[in-house]
């Protein structure tokens, strides 16, 4: 327990220019954390307007149009083309596939973890998640060269395993983490009431679990969902390791490029309109995360407002 | 209508199995998985860990590796970055809690600290490349990187900090005020010491990411494997690569696999100290809860 300071009344004995200095030390430290409180502001305000100047002009030059919806990124040819089509739709495909495999596991174990675990088995899960969150995605990304893309190879007997599907396994593990911790927290903040009313209409635990809490859980695990989304997408380096790294449109079993890796791959050799179509790369994405952010804070002040 | 009843009854039994089946298959692979994983890593990995690369720089002359100079730059980042961050982070917090009558300031911060959070870390490597980088020409140096991760492990701090200043019991600040302490040393006796649970947490989770961050150390901070002094570490121009950078290049861009699965192997021993160091902690903030 801490000790109130005693020392305090001293000071209290102030007069004329000391109680001046101790009201300017006050003064000071006032502003000091005011200063700190908006920092967190004024560093969003920087990123996104260092990543609008760095990133409209090169879409001015190829055409916002021909950038977006362009099929072709060929940026070192005689003939440069810049269509960011498939970088798009290898994101948005692969963040999908890593959804629909990632939520329902994620789920599944989080009804376990909060539902059905006793005391140790429930804390044995959240170490493990608590670990798999922890690991860095470069560890993620040799796992998925060493084990999932030979795998892959193997099975569909493809000559190269490092295609949008490997990418998809490594993502869907990747999300994991997020999906489970966020969806026992909300199952967990079910009223138990509900619960009981439906054990005493005869429901069983089960039945219970399916029908009652999991739709009253329904915005938490949905905030899951979307957090989920934004990791996938966001995710780059254990994506460069395993998804092959063409600029193909995207196929299931395509070597690709995702936004995040078409940006890191080119960055340390690219130069002139090369490089500034990275850093509209960039902005793209950035676009799609605060449009997941602003997601986020929809759908949780909307439960907030509900309780 | 019995015979009708108990087919319904058979249905019912046989879809709560099932269900029930699916919850336990999930949970058993997903953690046979990570374990298994962690087995995998270890087994390859452990065994490449010698003394020679943990203690030696890769020499091409000796045609051997090291990554002494990864381990000492990882040390550094962590070094700097919490040395910037943690002021920064604490500061804010206590802006929001103690000093913040605006709550619309308050929620405008919150959200501004959200958005950081949710920013992925390749965006953080460009931005801190073209800021830090180029803007601020510190040249791809280890200062740049830190500083990048300034900004990345900045919500986690302020997040933390707010948490456990929210449990110290308001009684302790009226006590403090009552007795005649300005504001700032009633902060600074009574506030914050109270709030150190929270504080290490921030601390260890920050450490966590850095560890483990690459994406945003690749533009930032380097590629380099030369050893760097300590004051080196704080002059632009020094770049130098970290132990998670470090497995990138080694096992996508030299598809050198033995060192790659050491370096995992470390990683994987530094994520689990780091998960227990932040279970510790947040149990000590658990119970602080608690006295009230």
């Amino acid at each position: 327990m801490q000790a109130i300071d005693v020392s305090a009344p001293k000071s209290n004995v102030r007069k004329g220019g000391l109680k001046k200095a101790a009201d300017l030390l006050e003064a000071v430290m006032r502003t000091l954390f005011t200063v700190c409180g908006f920092i967190a502001v004024g560093f969003v305000v920087i990123i996104t307007v260092f990543l609008i100047i760095s990133g409209v002009p090169a879409i001015g030059e190829i055409g916002i149009i021909d950038f977006l919806f362009g099929t072709r990124w060929a940026s070192t040819a005689a003939e440069p083309s810049f269509g960011i089509l498939p970088f798009i739709l290898t994101s948005v495909y692969g963040t999908f596939g890593a959804i629909l495999v990632g939520v329902p596991v994620g789920i599944l174990c989080a009804v376990f973890a909060a539902k059905y675990a006793n005391r140790k088995m429930a804390s044995l899960t959240r170490g493990l998640v608590g670990l798999m969150s922890g690991i860095p995605s470069v560890v993620y990304g040799l796992i998925g060269m060493i084990i999932v893309v030979p795998a892959v190879r193997e099975i569909f007997g493809l000559p190269d395993g490092a295609n949008l599907f490997s990418a998809m396994i490594v993502l869907s593990i990747m999300i994991l983490p997020s999906v489970i911790s966020v969806s026992e927290t909300a199952l967990r903040a079910v009223p138990k009431e509900y619960e009981e009313a439906s054990l005493a209409l005869g429901a069983t635990k089960t039945e219970t679990v399916f029908k009652v809490t999991l739709p009253a859980a329904k915005s938490g695990i949905l905030t899951a969902v979307v957090l989920g989304i934004g990791r996938a997408i966001g995710e780059a380096m254990a994506v460069m390791m395993v998804a092959g790294n063409v600029a193909n449109m995207p196929g299931i079993f395509q070597s690709v490029r995702f936004l995040t890796t078409a940006v890191a791959s080119e960055m340390s050799y690219s130069s002139g309109l090369q490089r500034q179509a990275l850093f509209s790369i960039a902005l793209v994405l950035f676009a799609f995360i605060m449009l997941i952010n602003l997601t986020l804070n929809l759908v949780v002040k909307r439960s907030d407002k509900k309780k | 209508m019995i015979s009708k009843n108990s087919t319904y009854s058979a249905k019912r039994k046989v879809k709560e199995k099932l269900l029930k089946a699916l919850v336990f298959a999930a949970a058993g692979i997903t953690g046979l998985l990570i374990i298994g994983v962690v087995i995998y890593i270890f087994f390859r990995g452990l065994p490449h860990v010698t003394l020679g690369l943990l203690a030696s720089k890769p020499s091409l002359l000796n045609g051997t590796v090291g990554i002494l100079p990864n381990i000492l730059n990882t040390l550094y980042i962590i070094f700097i970055t919490l040395l910037i961050v943690l002021p920064l982070g604490v500061g804010a917090a206590v802006y929001l809690n103690e000093y913040a009558k605006n709550k619309k300031a308050v929620r405008l911060i919150e959200l501004a600290a959200e958005t950081l959070a949710g920013i992925p870390s390749i965006i953080y490597g460009l931005v801190g490349m073209l800021i830090f980088v180029q803007f601020c020409s510190l040249e791809t140096s280890v200062l740049a990187g830190s500083l990048t991760l300034v900004i990345m492990t900045l919500p986690t701090i302020i997040r933390t900090t707010q948490e456990s200043l929210k449990t110290v019991p308001n009684g302790y600040r009226e006590g403090a005020l009552a007795l005649g302490a300005g504001k700032w040393h009633m902060i600074r006796t009574t506030v914050l010491p109270s709030a150190v649970d929270g504080i290490v947490t921030g601390c260890i989770l920050s450490v966590g990411r850095i560890v483990g961050e690459s994406a945003a150390l690749m533009f930032t901070a380097g590629m380099a494997n030369e050893v760097l002094g300590f004051f080196e570490a704080f002059t632009p121009g020094n770049a130098g690569s970290t132990l998670a950078v470090s497995l990138y290049v080694y096992a996508k861009e030299r598809g050198d696999f033995d060192t790659a699965f050491a370096i995992a192997a470390i990683l994987l021993v530094l994520t689990l100290l780091i998960n227990i160091g932040a279970n510790f902690a947040a149990k000590k903030l658990g119970k602080g809860k608690d006295r009230k």
